[in-house]
């Protein structure tokens, strides 16, 4: 991994009156990184953007960003800068003046500031609107602005606050793409705030899972949808079927349990503390068959269909297994005629290779 | 009472409405009559103003010509100009303060501030008369040159000119976007620049309007003027009150009409500058 542009170390905020919004979070984040802290609304993600954006202050703990210490830094002196949920365009000036305000104040020279802006308004497309006011345009044209007038700046790092979730859903997927490869021809580190863990996963290189002011997992994509730490995280990361688990005994690196409705079965595990512990499983891992299935190892289990909801490419089953178990099972429409090919109240198989399971001790 | 809707007619186009016209008549009659009759009375031949004989010009010469009302209009004008430039500022930053701000006593203080607007104006107007008569203000400041023996009423006007803008101003600030102000920082502006290209900015269309508000308030103050002015400062409603006591004259009415007109301008000149603020947000 190259160079440190942030290090967060053992960072809290703590409000008066006992609301505890980052709980010690230490995290690292590499140069040309996009990162992204990913949580539910009110996890604490926000709060420490604004802390590396120096808007907020931590209670206790460190910000390095490029090696140097933030504690003292206001904010217009740090080398970051954000785009804002809202935007934040300023109503009064064009977008010209939008972008190059950042750069007025900081005394550039007017031709460069001319340069500068047109090159960014450029990155962006929007030189065709330089003479535009932000309330003769739409969101996601605003949006562009507030990115261009951070960008011009040049920053080691940029904070993006949930940039999309405002805009509709076509427009979302656009400007997703469009900020992977704007970050790919910048080179600036980008962090991103997002409660989308779709927008995480397709985005970021790096994602940190944060629930109630505290860092769950940090990790790349695949890695935290295919090895989730936790529950919280295999939880929020997709859907998956949680399934409780009696350990009994360890050899190798496979735990032997106990699972609730599916009887006994060897899971990989590197150590498993404790007897107890959850089986996770994807829906998508999950197979229906109405035979019972053939192979070794397979973990198999007879169930009902309860329920069939047809999204076109898959569709989603709920089958009751029993024990008052219902897992959730994805099935890919693979022909145009059959569809998922079974249907409520039928009697199936419900099997997985217990490769694809994961053991969860905490 | 439900009323039947034509077609083309919403629920909510009581503009269409016949009652509501005749109502909406009868108020603009019952507003501007009074204010039309006194401009056409300007124009009045007769002496007395009360029947209507031709028209003239002459009223407005001699008013010209009157050296006492010009000298009065002159003084109402210094004084509204004065008054209005530090109840502005004054005005701006207690609504800055309140909105920005958290101190003890606060409510207080807010509520305190306002006074000026809602106690009697005979009962303000008395209490700065006391006060610059034991200060010794009265006599120190009605000695001094013109525009300096103007300095009480202008005191006096700014004191309860300067709520009136920080009410206009703080209603403006609620719906200040704060995320602007930390964008300004966040792109490397000072707590100073933030101030001035954000702030200012989002606030100008308040700081118009409280500053017509106190100009006009000022202008046509008659109350509190009165109890603060001296015998050599005499402003245009008290001279008028005084012009009055013996009989309207057409002359007052064209010195009148030409306050409205100043009035109107500074509204329309107002407005014209508050426009293109509006689209702002």
């Amino acid at each position: 991994m190259s160079e440190q542009i942030v290090s967060i170390r053992n960072v809290s905020r703590r409000y008066p009156g006992g609301v505890t919004a980052v709980d010690d979070v230490s995290l690292d984040i590499a140069q040309n990184e996009f990162f992204a802290l990913l949580g539910p609304s009110g996890c604490g993600k926000t709060t420490l953007l604004r802390m590396i954006s120096g808007l907020d202050t931590p209670t206790e703990g460190q910000i390095m960003i490029g090696g140097q210490d933030m504690a003292l830094t206001p904010p217009n002196l740090r080398p970051t800068n954000m785009v804002f949920q809202s935007y934040a365009v300023f109503p009064h000036m064009t977008v010209e003046q939008n972008v190059g305000y950042g750069l007025k104040v900081t005394g550039v020279e007017a031709s460069e500031i001319k340069r500068r802006t047109a090159e960014a308004l450029e990155m962006v497309k929007l030189s065709h609107l330089a003479a535009r006011k932000p309330d003769q345009m739409s969101g996601g044209q605003r949006q562009r602005v507030a990115l261009a007038r951070a960008l011009v700046k040049r920053p080691k790092v940029l904070l993006l606050d949930e940039p999309l979730s405002a805009l509709d859903a076509k427009l979302r997927d656009g400007m997703r793409l469009e900020l992977t490869r704007l970050q790919e021809t910048v080179g600036i580190t980008f962090i991103i705030v997002t409660h989308d863990q779709d927008e995480a996963l397709s985005m970021a290189s790096r994602i940190a899972v944060m629930d109630k002011g505290a860092i769950q997992q940090i990790a790349t994509p695949s890695e935290l949808y295919e090895q989730p730490r936790t529950r919280f995280v295999a939880d929020f990361i997709g859907k998956v079927n949680l399934i409780d688990a009696a350990v009994l005994g360890q050899k190798g690196g496979k735990v032997s349990c106990l699972a609730q409705g599916l009887g006994n079965m060897e899971v990989g595990c590197e150590k498993s503390t404790g007897d107890k512990a959850t089986i996770a499983i994807r829906p998508e891992k999950l197979k229906i068959s109405v035979s019972e299935p053939k192979g070794a190892g397979l973990v198999k289990t007879k169930g009902t269909i309860r329920d069939v909801a047809y999204y076109g490419d898959t569709s989603h089953i709920v089958a009751d297994i029993g024990e008052g178990l219902d897992l959730s099972i994805n099935v890919q429409n693979n022909s145009r005629t059959g569809g998922s090919g079974v249907e409520r109240g039928q009697k199936v198989w419900v099997h997985f290779d217990p490769a694809d399971a994961l053991l969860l001790t905490e | 009472m439900v009323a039947t809707l034509k077609p083309g007619q919403g629920p909510l186009d009581y503009a269409s409405r016949l009652w509501l016209k005749i109502l909406f008549g009868v108020i603009y009659v019952m507003l501007y009559i009074p204010i039309i009759t006194l401009i056409a009375f300007s124009f009045n031949t007769d002496k007395r103003g009360v029947v209507w004989r031709g028209f003239t010009l002459d009223n407005y010469v001699k008013a010209w010509n009157n050296d006492a009302l010009i000298e009065a209009m002159t003084n109402s004008l210094m004084i509204a100009f004065i008054a209005t430039i530090f109840a502005t500022v004054i005005g701006a930053m207690v609504a800055l303060m309140l909105w920005r701000f958290k101190f003890p006593f606060k409510g207080s203080y807010e509520a305190f501030m306002g006074l000026p607007i809602v106690i009697p104006e005979i009962c303000m107007g008395v209490a700065l008369l006391l006060f610059f008569n034991f200060s010794g203000m009265m006599t120190a400041v009605i000695a001094m040159p013109w525009p300096l023996n103007l300095a009480n009423i202008i005191i006096a006007h700014i004191a309860f000119c300067f709520p009136f803008v920080t009410v206009v101003v703080r209603s403006r600030l609620v719906g200040f976007n704060r995320q602007l102000e930390e964008a300004s920082k966040d792109l490397g502006a000072t707590e100073w620049q933030t101030f001035w290209n954000v702030i200012v900015p989002f606030m100008m269309p308040g700081l118009i309007a409280g500053a017509l508000l106190a100009f006009t308030l000022s202008l046509d103050d008659f109350v509190i003027t009165f109890f603060t002015s001296g015998p050599e400062t005499v402003t245009f409603p008290v001279k008028v009150y005084s012009l009055v006591r013996r009989g309207v004259s057409p002359e007052i009415n064209a010195a009148s009409t030409v306050l409205i007109a100043i009035t109107v301008v500074a509204t329309i000149i107002a407005m014209k500058l508050q426009a293109p603020e509006k689209s702002g947000h």
